[in-house]
């Protein structure tokens, strides 16, 4: 097992503190302590400590898409972006319906080692948005599932809604919807505005995303359920929202980082790496989100990381793929739009990203506020870092990275997954070495 | 310039530079002798992803004109249909070396994606793409406009004061969005006419006056110019409008309202027309239509397009 002493990592709440990491947990923490023989020592002045980061929602493309992400890639992406555990979303091929595939998802992540691998499970078979997939199988499996998501589509029956709101309950499940109506978003290419028709871009319009989160909120009240909505992405969104859980309803909310810093100008280009769904918006609507997030109306940011090979972005825009990289930007891009900016410290940036997010999926043992005993699941970022994102910065097989060629803030110098290292001053470390790592873990634990 | 890609990045001295080469090119066509060597040793490349012959053989009648060689590249029963991608395609025309592509595509935005690419260094002229634009039947519609206004004297001459109503599909028609950024550049003022369906979301946003009554707006503004646009049928099925018979009744420039304009105003349709649905056969026929003289235009203004980014050396001017 690896013992590690951090020295002088700033915490959250600003006050300095040294870290001693043994046997995967947090064994001391205070000023002045000493190395037991053998550690590995970090030199952490500087470096903002933060609980490991939690991503509700990624796409790692495995099983059925290993041209552009595996399970082994994408959580090295998600180390490389100070995550140490993300929520496989269930569009893989096959879909992640059954208790088999999840299974199958879960055995991966812990081989690998990078990070938590916790799959979410289909709402719908085939995520066909016609019957109710094996829930009570996904949640009893060994992956112990509980977040369910038809993501990519929308769960558009009002009815079937419901009753996967309803089954969900009986598991301490949550379902995330994927706010989007169908009909009133055929073919579309982006936000649809005066931007939108200039360009002879087919409009995907707020309303398509807003009139389903009021069905959907309303939906929840009425059976008592726990709802998640993914990716809000226009200010109607957020006032729906703010509305219900004013109201009571249990509703959470998330937010993409793209949609925190990103606006629909940049379509101009007809670059497709900018194309993403739901699409990038307008500034008003920047502007709502960051303030949902900063009054708690939205819950949690999650990167909606979407790997896609090159060809799939290096066409006409019509024909490109939508989606995003996000996982190794993310933690810069909330610098961005929401610390630098005077919005946020870092003890929102940890609760939005770790804490809260952890406690939506109901993962247990894994963020914390750094106290002795919590699993040793820790991401040191250098916050005065600025730098130009290159391909570089990106730990995952695909590149359609919209933050290229752009500066931004902060770098992940450090990242542990429980109590092992999987990055070491800015390097990712090699998957045979975390793997290694992990397994070790998994013993001494076990 | 280095690629025509839009009306709406077009400078007005470039525009009316356009426009004077045209009248130009206009001039040649009445000789005997129609061809001119400018482009010789030139490789043209018509890249068609859509059907248009009216569009491609205008250009390629153009190319010819100005002694180039010529390449049809269709989509039709090429690689291209076959899935084939843009950039495939754009990499096997430059080892074909190609000096100029002329393109039409489904896709909005084709063509910039084309230009920005680096997959190929030719010049790029955007022939439609999708809903986007088409800026060499603007430029042709503003070339017929000035000639039918100011006659001999067009030459370095805007459409100053110019009312031009135009009445149909804006919401799906690049040929509405390339007229509006032009007729905006040379000073002319826009009227869009259509059912509140196909008006763009935004477009109030827009430097042209949006009206949904057409018989109100004729009465209100008597146009200088009437452009009708094509209707397409499938608009129907997608409930844009409930009937073509509606539509017709609505929005149609029927023999009644022909009457209603001002004698000296001008009829325009790009084409191809749907006589006796967004215009009748007698406003098509008449006097004030200008629809054959468009076609005719439609070779000078390429010509004088071609000629404006494949002539001399690309380096030397990019
Ligand atoms: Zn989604």
């Amino acid at each position: 097992m690896t013992t590690t002493l951090i020295n002088g990592a700033t915490l959250p709440d600003g006050t300095t503190t040294d870290l001693l990491i043994a046997d995967g947990v947090i064994a001391e923490r205070g000023a002045g302590l000493s190395a037991p023989a053998g550690a590995r020592v970090v030199d952490a002045a500087g470096l903002v400590a933060l609980p490991g980061l939690v991503d509700l929602h990624t796409h790692l493309r495995e099983p059925g898409f290993e041209q552009s992400e595996t399970v082994l890639s994408g959580t090295r992406a998600a180390a490389a972006g100070g995550f140490t555990a993300v929520f496989a979303m269930a569009n893989t091929m096959p879909v992640s319906d059954t208790a088999g595939v999840v299974e199958q998802v879960q055995a991966l992540g812990d081989a690998a080692g990078y990070a938590t691998v916790r799959p979410i499970g289909a709402v719908t078979v085939g995520l066909g948005g016609e019957r109710l997939s094996e829930i009570g199988a996904m949640a009893n499996s060994r992956a112990g599932v509980r977040v369910f998501s038809d993501d990519g589509k929308c769960v558009h029956d009002s009815l079937l809604m419901r009753r996967a709101l309803e089954y969900v309950k009986t598991f301490d499940g949550v379902v995330a919807q994927h706010a989007q109506d169908p009909r009133l978003t055929e073919n579309a290419q982006m936000n649809e505005g005066a931007l939108s028709s200039e360009l002879g871009l087919k409009g995907w319009p707020a309303v398509a995303e807003e009139s389903i989160i009021a069905r959907d909120v309303l939906l929840a009240e009425h059976v008592g359920a726990r709802l998640h909505i993914c990716h809000l992405s226009t200010a109607g969104s957020v006032d729906v929202v703010r509305w219900a859980k004013a109201r009571g309803i249990e509703v959470t909310a998330e937010v993409t980082p793209h949609h925190l810093l990103l606006t629909e100008e940049l379509i101009r280009s007809y670059d497709a790496r900018y194309k993403v769904n739901p699409p990038l918006r307008r500034d008003d609507d920047v502007r709502a989100l960051r303030e949902g997030l900063v009054d708690g109306t939205i819950d949690i940011v999650a990167t909606d990381h979407a790997p896609h090979p090159e060809e799939s972005k290096d066409c006409e825009w019509d024909h490109a793929s939508f989606g995003m990289v996000g996982l190794e930007s993310a933690l810069s891009v909330v610098q961005a739009a929401m610390v630098d900016t005077g919005l946020f410290g870092w003890a929102d940036v940890a609760r939005v990203l770790s804490q809260t997010p952890a406690a939506i999926g109901r993962l247990g043992g894994h963020s914390h506020s750094f106290e002795v005993g919590a699993s040793a699941n820790l991401v040191f970022v250098d916050p005065a870092s600025s730098s130009t994102f290159t391909v570089d910065r990106l730990a995952g097989k695909s590149h359609n990275s919209p933050y290229l060629g752009m500066t931004l803030p902060g770098s992940v110098r450090h990242t542990f997954h429980r109590g092992y290292p999987t990055v070491l001053d800015g390097s990712v470390l090699g998957a045979s070495e975390v793997a290694a790592a992990a397994a070790a873990a998994g013993v001494a634990r076990g | 310039m280095r690629h025509l890609l839009s009306t709406r990045d077009l400078l007005r001295d470039d525009a009316i530079g356009l426009l004077d080469i045209a009248e130009d090119m206009s001039e040649v066509q009445n000789r005997e002798v129609k061809k001119l060597p400018t482009l010789r040793g030139k490789t043209v490349v018509n890249l068609f992803f859509e059907d248009s012959t009216r569009t491609r053989t205008s250009f390629e009648v153009a190319a010819k004109r100005l002694s180039a060689d010529v390449i049809n590249f269709s989509a039709k029963g090429s690689s291209v249909s076959k899935g084939e991608s843009l950039k495939d395609t754009a990499q096997t025309l430059a080892a074909m070396g190609a000096d100029g592509v002329v393109i039409r595509h489904s896709a909005s935005g084709a063509p910039q994606v084309l230009a920005q690419s680096g997959w190929i260094d030719a010049g790029v002229v955007n022939a439609g793409d999708g809903t986007h634009e088409h800026p060499t039947q603007a430029l042709l519609d503003a070339f017929t406009m000035r000639r039918r206004i100011h006659g001999d004297a067009a030459r370095g001459r805007d459409l100053d004061g110019v009312s031009v109503m135009i009445v149909g599909d804006v919401l799906h028609s690049r040929v509405a969005r390339s007229n509006l950024w032009l007729l905006e550049t040379l000073g002319a003022h826009v009227t869009f006419v259509a059912p509140a369906t196909l008006v763009p979301v935004g477009a109030s946003t827009w430097p042209a006056d949006i009206r949904y009554d057409l018989d109100a707006a004729l009465a209100e503004v008597q146009p200088d110019v009437m452009m009708m646009l094509r209707i397409q049928q499938e608009r129907m099925n997608a409930a844009f409008f409930p009937t073509t018979r509606e539509y017709s009744r609505q929005w149609g420039l029927d023999d009644e309202r022909l009457l209603a304009l001002r004698p000296d105003s001008i009829v325009m349709h790009p084409g191809p027309m749907n006589r006796g649905l967004e215009i009748s056969s007698r406003a098509a026929d008449s006097a004030q239509s200008t629809v054959i003289e468009q076609v005719a235009n439609g070779v000078s203004i390429r010509m004088a397009v071609l000629y404006s980014l494949l002539s001399g050396d690309r380096e030397a001017r990019s």
